[in-house]
């Protein structure tokens, strides 16, 4: 174990020094602005996308609930913490409050992976779909827990000795310290026998199977460790807002998150990050330079040219993730 | 059982109620108006969803721009009945324009990635994010509502009797003549879906390629040709049910993702790639929805996708799903 | 060669006259819905901005107005995102918005981080803006959704004789809000209105044919608070089943957007009373210039300016009054303009507006009837204008808070 993390880290190419050097930088030159809804939100945005990216790129399973996963756990910060809806507001210490949220995140990934992976493949994006649609449904409707279309606002920030976790610089080093941890976290697991085993289920799971291993629990795990990752940028997001509603978890977030993810690449964990950072500035600057009423042809197109023309090896991927699809939509066909 | 249900509910819908049931669920034209209501919205996401269906089952296609198509078959059957004066018209048009670009998207875009069914998914995202928002540029964010023939417009009375006043009068329910037409229509569809599939070798050749691409394939038969033809019929129907649903309700932005929403619950429900797993589905969640909004309203929304993680959870195939 | 030497002297002179402009001149944010399904409504409120910025030239006080938009898409994250933007990126030190309800308490509640940021709304008529958990530097001219409905409730008691109404409404908190201000003073007077006979639709249900069905026979009459698109179903709906009960409108209800929708004509709604912020029709003087001008300044808007354009105006006006008063001073953080703003008082379109002390207009409401026009369509008519109307509705302020905040069941009144 501590021989493979100090391998994960002896193997890191000075490129990724450097980036991590410069990210660290990064706020002195830029202005709050920059700091915290370019820097950390990408960082957050890049987190749910990793969790994506994990189920999508190991696993070959296409997720679109993860984001009901970040917005399950921004909601247990703001019921077991403190909001001003004058709705439930435990007024608990952060120090429970944020691995509670972080635990619940990850049952309920770990509950979708149990529902879906009974279903496989294509079936999946579909049925994460159904899912994430009802939380957001009962959410909006349901006022004793979620306080229904108005959500939870007025949710304060953690304070870590004596420094408000949500003023733009700690901020920010909270979101960056969070997003190179899951990096790392995630380049170890892949080489770890649990990644192998999942990227293995994902290429042929009918192996992975005969080998003794079930491929069923393997995948719930990996919904499960999504779920740690998307929960935790879940507890940033409520941080940096103070708010949440059923907004935050609507369908149109949920596939901002697919294009995130898709966009930026699932090939490697740090596709996520990039495609994160793409969308955030265009979100932001487009209204600058084009209409803003067509932002979301400008965002489709570009989901539509990474998916047609990558460049970025995504096809090598797609014909990972086909052949692995294949088998299971055509049992009867097992020569090759 | 099914024999005791079907006289329960028989006795619920034709006989006068008695004042212990009123007490306890209501008054009897709630409960019969709501029935319709659920057999009617059933009817119109069974036509939506039979497309769907029809497509995934052949080609292992998920095509979640299945409800731009419905929507924007919707938005032409308007422009066409309004300029024309003609309803009918209207449904014909926006049935064939959407079958042609059906089999556009089915020739351009999807024959190029062939077996590659995540891609094509993920493809068809891309196309309804584009979809909504040029729809949203051209129709701009008002809501549409057509105007059906007079002979299908006003309520018509059933043979149901509603209360007996106390002067021994009876009242009959009332009921909107265009959804019982909607449910004409689907049933119309359905039966013809049906002969088409069992009865013609054009349905031969879809059914074998339901159930082994390849082998279809080997025996000589143009499957792309098949390919093609099924994508139209299935987009022909999601732009009629545009216009047929559009009449009954409105047409207006978002609608495109609520019937896809529909439509996946629907095909979830009843079973991937079966029509009659489709009709099934779809009775259940018109039902439920229906039923849920007269009497629980806050949840009502809810109950349909509880339904399908209950159906997902013991039987994740589907109910006709193989 | 020549292209590019002159293309660099055309972005030189950019560059200058920007420069030279930047000396004099204040940036003003505007946040409003321009993307998706409400764009319309969203730009028809940056209009309302323009005409009041165009009373003044726009130019305040020798500071030319520099006017950012942001854009949102209803939802108050985006509305947060859009206003961020406005604020740390763009420098603007007054922001005007936005549109909605929950968009309105997201942009208060950031409003408590930038203390030195001036914050006025736009059309948002959330109640709990301005009544709990107030913000000392967010402003709000315009009125509210309880506000809005003044004078309906007596109105109905009194004239109509109505005594037990039914209630269809869509279920999220502007419903809840405009519900509470019909309610609150017919229930006090003695009418009733059962939790069973109050129907909360989700919002985007299109299909109300079994709420209709599910509606009790033995109530006097249904007040309906639901916008444009659901109001246009729910009416044909309610024709179509045979439907004979009087309604009552919220604000949204029964405007010019669903009273000339096409389809058939809709006599069964002739007789309908409404209230809100704004009464198309309305013969003053004051209004009809209003409308005069803005038809003239933008030919391509709504046949007249909506509630969200009237919101924004009267908002943007008295951002640019006050700024006129302090001469365009905010070199102390506001807290002078501030000041200003909270003791405005001036004359709008649709009357006298000033502030109470949460900063909340007091305004006049318009009582209004649907009518058969001169040519045959149905149009609003005026009733009666309930003048300077509060946010607690005639009540203290702790009295009006012992309602607890708008929802499905307030005010009880069984």
């Amino acid at each position: 174990m501590i021989a493979g993390v100090v391998k994960t880290i002896s193997g890191v190419r000075p490129a990724w020094w450097v980036a991590l050097v410069l990210l660290i930088l990064f706020p002195f030159p830029a202005n709050d602005f920059f700091t915290v809804q370019i820097g950390a939100y990408s960082m957050i945005l890049g987190l749910i996308g990793l969790s994506l990216m994990i189920l999508a790129g190991y696993g070959g399973m296409v997720s679109l609930a993860q984001l009901t996963a970040a917005g399950l756990a921004a909601y247990v910060v703001a019921i077991f913490g403190v909001n001003s809806n004058d709705v439930l507001g435990f007024g608990w210490s952060w120090w429970i409050v944020a691995p509670l949220a972080i635990a619940v995140g990850t049952l309920f990934s770990a509950l979708v992976g149990l529902i879906a992976v009974r279903t496989s493949g294509i079936y999946m994006i579909m049925i994460t779909l159904a899912i994430a649609v009802s939380v957001f449904f009962f959410a909006r409707q349901n006022y004793e827990v979620f306080n229904g279309f108005t959500g939870y606002a007025g949710i304060t920030a953690p304070h870590i000795a004596g420094v408000d976790m949500r003023a733009p610089l700690p901020f920010y080093y909270l979101s960056l310290i969070g997003a190179v941890f899951f990096l790392a976290v995630t380049a170890f697991v892949e080489g770890s026998p649990f990644g192998l085993a999942l990227q293995a289920t994902r290429d042929n799971p009918r192996r992975v199977a005969a080998l003794g291993y079930s491929v069923t629990a393997i995948r719930v795990f990996a919904f499960a460790l999504a779920g740690v990752v998307a929960a935790t940028a879940g507890v940033l997001l409520v941080i940096l807002n103070g708010r949440v509603s059923p907004g935050t978890i609507g369908v149109d977030v949920a596939i901002d998150i697919l294009v995130i993810a898709v966009v930026g690449g699932l090939r490697h964990p740090v596709g996520p990050f990039l495609g994160a950072l793409a969308f955030v500035l265009l979100e932001n600057f487009a209204i600058d330079l084009i209409d803003r009423e067509r932002f979301n042809t400008v965002i489709g197109a570009a989901f539509l040219l990474v998916i047609f023309f990558s460049p970025d090896g995504l096809l090598g991927l797609w014909q990972k993730l086909s052949d692995r699809i294949k088998p299971i939509q055509t049992p009867t066909k097992s020569e090759h | 059982m099914a024999l005791v249900a079907a006289a329960i509910l028989l006795w619920l819908v034709f006989a006068v109620w008695p004042d212990w049931l009123i007490d306890a669920i209501g008054r009897k034209k709630t409960f019969v108006t709501t029935l319709f209501n659920g057999l009617t919205l059933a009817g119109l996401y069974f036509l939506v969803a039979s497309g769907f269906t029809l497509i995934f089952g052949l080609m292992r296609n998920v095509n979640l721009a299945h409800g731009s198509l419905y929507l924007l078959g919707g938005y032409i059957g308007y422009e066409v009945s309004t300029r024309s004066g003609s309803w009918i018209l209207g449904v014909v048009v926006a049935f064939v324009a959407l079958a042609v670009i059906g089999a556009v998207l089915q020739v351009v875009v999807f024959r190029r990635m062939q077996g590659d069914d995540l891609r094509q998914t993920l493809v068809t995202i891309g196309i309804s994010i584009i979809a909504a928002d040029l729809m949203l540029a051209a129709w701009g964010g008002t809501t549409y509502q057509f105007t059906p023939p007079d002979a299908l417009f006003g309520a018509v009375e059933l043979p149901i009797i509603s209360v007996v006043k106390a002067s021994g009068a009876m009242v009959m329910i009332k009921y909107p003549f265009y959804r019982l037409f909607v449910l004409g229509i689907a049933i119309v569809v359905g039966v013809g879906l049906w002969i088409l599939l069992n009865r013609t070798r054009i349905g031969m050749m879809i059914r074998a390629g339901v159930d082994d691409r390849e082998m279809l394939a080997a025996t000589g038969v143009n499957v792309d040709l098949v390919f093609v033809l099924v994508f139209a019929i299935g987009a022909g129907l999601a732009g009629l049910a545009g216009v047929i649903g559009g009449t009954a309700l409105s047409i207006a932005p978002g609608e495109d993702v609520r019937y896809l929403l529909a439509s996946l619950v629907v095909v979830i429900v009843g079973g991937m790639g079966s029509i009659s797993g489709a009709a099934i589905g779809a009775l259940l969640i018109g039902l439920a929805e229906q039923f849920g909004l007269a009497y629980f309203p806050t949840y009502g929304v809810v109950l349909t996708f509880l339904i399908m993680i209950v159906v997902l959870a013991v039987r994740p195939q589907g109910i006709m799903g193989k | 060669m020549k292209y590019s030497n002159l293309l660099m002297g055309a972005s030189l002179a950019a560059l200058m006259s920007a420069s030279g402009v930047y000396a004099e001149s204040l940036k003003v944010g505007a946040v409003a819905t321009l993307e998706g399904a409400f764009a319309a409504l969203g730009e028809d409120g940056l209009r309302g901005i323009q005409l009041a910025l165009n009373e003044f030239d726009g130019e305040v006080a020798g500071y030319t107005i520099e006017l950012i938009s942001g854009s949102t898409d209803a939802s108050p994250d985006s509305a947060v995102r859009a206003v961020r933007k406005l604020v740390e990126q763009d420098g603007a030190q007054i922001v005007i918005g936005p549109l909605s309800g929950s968009e309105g308490i997201a942009i208060r509640d950031y409003s408590k981080t930038q203390p030195e940021v001036t914050f006025l709304n736009g059309a948002s008529a959330a109640q709990d803006t301005t009544l709990r958990e107030t913000s000392d530097n967010f402003f709000r001219f315009s009125t509210e959704g309880a506000q809005w409905m003044a004078g309906l409730g007596e109105y109905v008691y009194t004239e109509k004789g109505y005594r037990t109404v039914a209630v269809v409404a869509e279920d999220y908190s502007f419903p809840y809000t405009q519900v509470f201000g019909f309610l609150e003073p017919f229930c006090r007077m003695g009418g009733t209105s059962p939790q069973d006979a109050r129907f909360y639709v989700p919002l985007g249900n299109k299909d109300y044919s079994s709420v209709i069905a599910a509606l009790p026979d033995e109530v006097d009459a249904i007040y309906v608070a639901l916008g444009g698109a659901d109001a246009v179903n729910f009416l044909s709906q309610y024709e179509q089943s045979g439907g004979d009960l009087p309604l009552i409108g919220g604000s949204i209800t029964m405007d010019q957007s669903v009273l000339g929708s096409k389809g058939s004509q809709r006599d069964y709604i002739i007789g309908t009373p409404a209230a809100g912020p704004i009464s198309d029709t309305w013969d003053d003087p004051r209004w009809q210039a209003f409308v005069t001008d803005y038809q003239e300044t933008f030919p391509d808007g709504f046949p007249s300016p909506s509630l969200f354009a009237h919101g924004y105006y009267i908002n943007a006006k008295a951002a640019f009054l006050a700024l006129e008063e302090v001469s365009g001073d905010l070199s102390d953080g506001g807290a002078a303009y501030r000041e200003v703003l909270a003791k405005l008082s001036f004359e709008t379109p649709t009357g006298m507006v000033h502030l109470d002390e949460r900063h909340q207009a007091v305004g006049d409401i318009f009582l209004t009837e649907v009518v058969e026009g001169p040519n045959g369509g149905l149009l609003n008519k005026t009733i009666s204008v309930t003048p300077q109307v509060t946010q607690t509705l005639g009540l203290g302020y702790e009295e009006f808070l012992a309602y607890g905040p708008v929802s499905r069941e307030n005010p009880v009144c069984e």
